[in-house]
């Protein structure tokens, strides 16, 4: 699943502390696409940014496990409800293989997890959506994981060595639930009417929270510069979302469903489909908390930490006492 | 009762065991105290799933009646289904659920080893790849009862409350009816008077361990295997068979 974190949150403060020849020969090595590691000199406002856009993207999974959690319960068949089921084991899988990429930077997966429960840290839009039929399901896999995977696999060559590590068994299990999501549509559009109008409603309600997902447009995005120079980030906001409409349409095509836009129509000259205007408003207000499911999501995500609190405390309270008991 | 009623009848229980657990676990994705519990609690279920896909798919051949796992799985009713009512119970907290783990997969290990050895050469295969997955499974329950119970005072008094609950179900998993006698007799299959011997060492064992009080045998609760369920289990397929029960012969 997915970050679109990647240019939101607060601003950075460079550390007094960096000489311009230490920022100048970290720029070398990233020039000369050599992989920064954990333990190697790194500028503070680095440090920070990926920090901000690790934990964001690991909060996203973890949160992501809920919309589509929605239908485990509900999964139509025994095959459908095992692959869900494997999907969201991949996604609390890639929630923690990215806090720990996360923690060699020097912070805590403790600290990290109280940044989400606070508030305080963000995660990815999309999941503030609801899942209101079986269809979503297809469609989150086919749009978002879609649209993931587009964000992805240009992160398998960041320059920060653990986190593109991280990214290439990620961006493997992504495109596995991108093909899984699209066949669901695929069963469904070729079902009953009853099942096509599902397929539709579901890409009536998912394309244009999909497309948001690449951030704002690059005139208003206000970290792409500095992450593009440090190789964090590779591809422009709206170079990804050309390229995600590009592909998507002809598969709505393929599908038999329409994309829900009038304003979209290809143009010849570049081969680029024009789409229409993405109403920035609605991307911001879900950015600020006050989409359909913000407050569901993390009342969900909190409740689960508290009611695990006397769990985690008889897990630490045991291994003391076997600890104790060795040292005796 | 013809032979292959019998091991049709006997098949049916132990999917509709794993389907209703797995369903059950299933409900606790995205709730678990921790990450990494997370992932086991859906691997776990996800072996259950494949259990119950590989016994409701052989139950349909024994009957050639043409029923896939699904049919099975989604359009029969309550009293239809043959699961022990110890996996049907609505999951409680962390400590409740982990005691059904254990107290069930506790037994399921003794069960399946002993299905291995039966002349049903279908349910014979499919144990000898579930018991590798259940082998874990009891490893993970076994140590987080310890965890529990010799963890702090509040984890303790909890989870001493969540035996002493679910102990009340675990009669039935002895209670052996003219099915089980019947399988035992014309398939060589588990016996359950000597695994209750079995699974009462091992849990004996654990719970000491986890210094927590083994509960008396006062009243066991029974009927699951005979299709007599608690209320709780027309909720649990109510939600499960919801899709196909509306879109009646749709596929996915």
């Amino acid at each position: 699943m997915y970050t679109q974190g990647l240019d939101q949150g607060g601003r950075d403060q460079q550390a007094a502390v960096e000489t311009a020849e230490q920022l100048a020969a970290f720029q070398k090595r990233i020039d000369a696409e050599e992989k920064i590691e954990a333990k190697d000199w790194m500028p503070e406002a680095y440090r920070r940014t990926l920090v901000r856009q690790i934990s964001q993207h690991a909060h996203s999974e973890i949160i992501g496990m809920q919309p589509e959690g929605n239908w485990l319960t509900r999964a139509p068949s025994l095959k459908r409800k095992a692959i869900l089921l494997a999907k969201v084991q991949d996604e609390a899988g890639h929630g923690l293989y990215l806090y720990s990429a996360a923690e060699t930077l020097g912070v805590s997966r403790d600290q990290m997890v109280a940044d989400l429960l606070s508030g305080k840290a963000k995660y990815s839009s999309i999941f503030n959506y609801p899942t209101l039929s079986w269809a979503d399901i297809g469609a989150i896999g086919w749009l978002v994981d879609g649209a993931a995977i587009m964000n992805q696999i240009p992160l398998c060559r960041c320059s920060y060595g653990p986190y593109a590590r991280a990214m290439v068994r990620v961006c493997k299990e992504e495109s596995f639930h991108q093909r899984q999501g699209f066949d669901i549509m695929l069963n469904l559009c070729r079902g009953t009417d009853r099942q096509k109008a599902m397929a539709q409603d579901a890409l009536n309600r998912w394309w244009w929270p999909s497309l948001m997902m690449f951030g704002p447009n690059d005139s208003e995005s206000t970290h792409s510069a500095q992450s593009m120079a440090w190789k964090i980030k590779r591809f422009s906001n709206d170079e990804l979302r050309q390229k995600f409409v590009d592909v998507t349409v002809q598969q709505a095509a393929f599908l038999g469903i329409s994309v829900p836009d009038d304003d979209l129509k290809l143009d010849e000259a570049s081969g680029h489909y024009n789409y229409g205007e993405i109403d920035w408003q609605e991307f911001i207000d879900v950015i600020a908390g006050n989409g359909p499911c913000n407050q569901q999501r993390l009342d969900k995500r909190r409740r689960a930490h508290d009611d695990g609190d006397w769990v985690r405390e008889a897990a630490q309270a045991y291994a003391n006492k076997q600890a104790a008991r060795v040292a005796a | 009762m013809t032979s292959d009623e019998t091991r049709i009848a006997y098949t049916l229980r132990l999917a509709d065991n794993a389907l209703v657990l797995a369903q059950r676990m299933v409900e606790m994705v995205a709730a678990e105290p921790e990450l990494e519990e997370e992932l086991a609690n859906a691997n776990f279920a996800l072996d259950y799933i494949g259990q119950a896909r590989m016994l409701y798919t052989h139950a349909g051949q024994l009957e050639g009646k043409g029923r896939s796992e699904d049919d099975f799985a989604f359009v029969r009713d309550e009293h239809e289904f043959r699961n022990l009512l110890l996996l049907e119970q609505p999951n409680g907290h962390f400590g409740d659920a982990l005691v059904r783990q254990f107290l069930f997969e506790t037994w399921y290990l003794h069960l399946l080893d002993g299905l291995i050895a039966c002349s049903e050469r279908g349910l014979s295969e499919i144990a000898a790849r579930a018991i590798k997955e259940v082998k874990y499974h009891s490893r993970h329950s076994s140590q987080w009862l310890v965890r529990l119970g010799d963890g702090t005072e509040l984890s303790h008094e909890r989870v001493q409350a969540s035996l002493d609950d679910a102990w009340r179900y675990t009669g039935e998993m002895f209670a052996a009816d003219e099915i089980d006698v019947a399988f035992q007799r014309e398939f060589d299959g588990p016996d359950l008077a000597a695994i209750h011997k079995l699974w009462r060492r091992d849990v004996e064992k654990t719970v000491a361990e986890a210094t927590l009080r083994l509960p008396d045998d006062d009243w066991m609760l029974s009927g699951g295997k005979q299709g007599r369920h608690s209320e709780h289990l027309g909720f649990l397929l109510a939600e499960m068979q919801y899709l196909q029960r509306s879109f009646p012969g749709a596929t996915w």
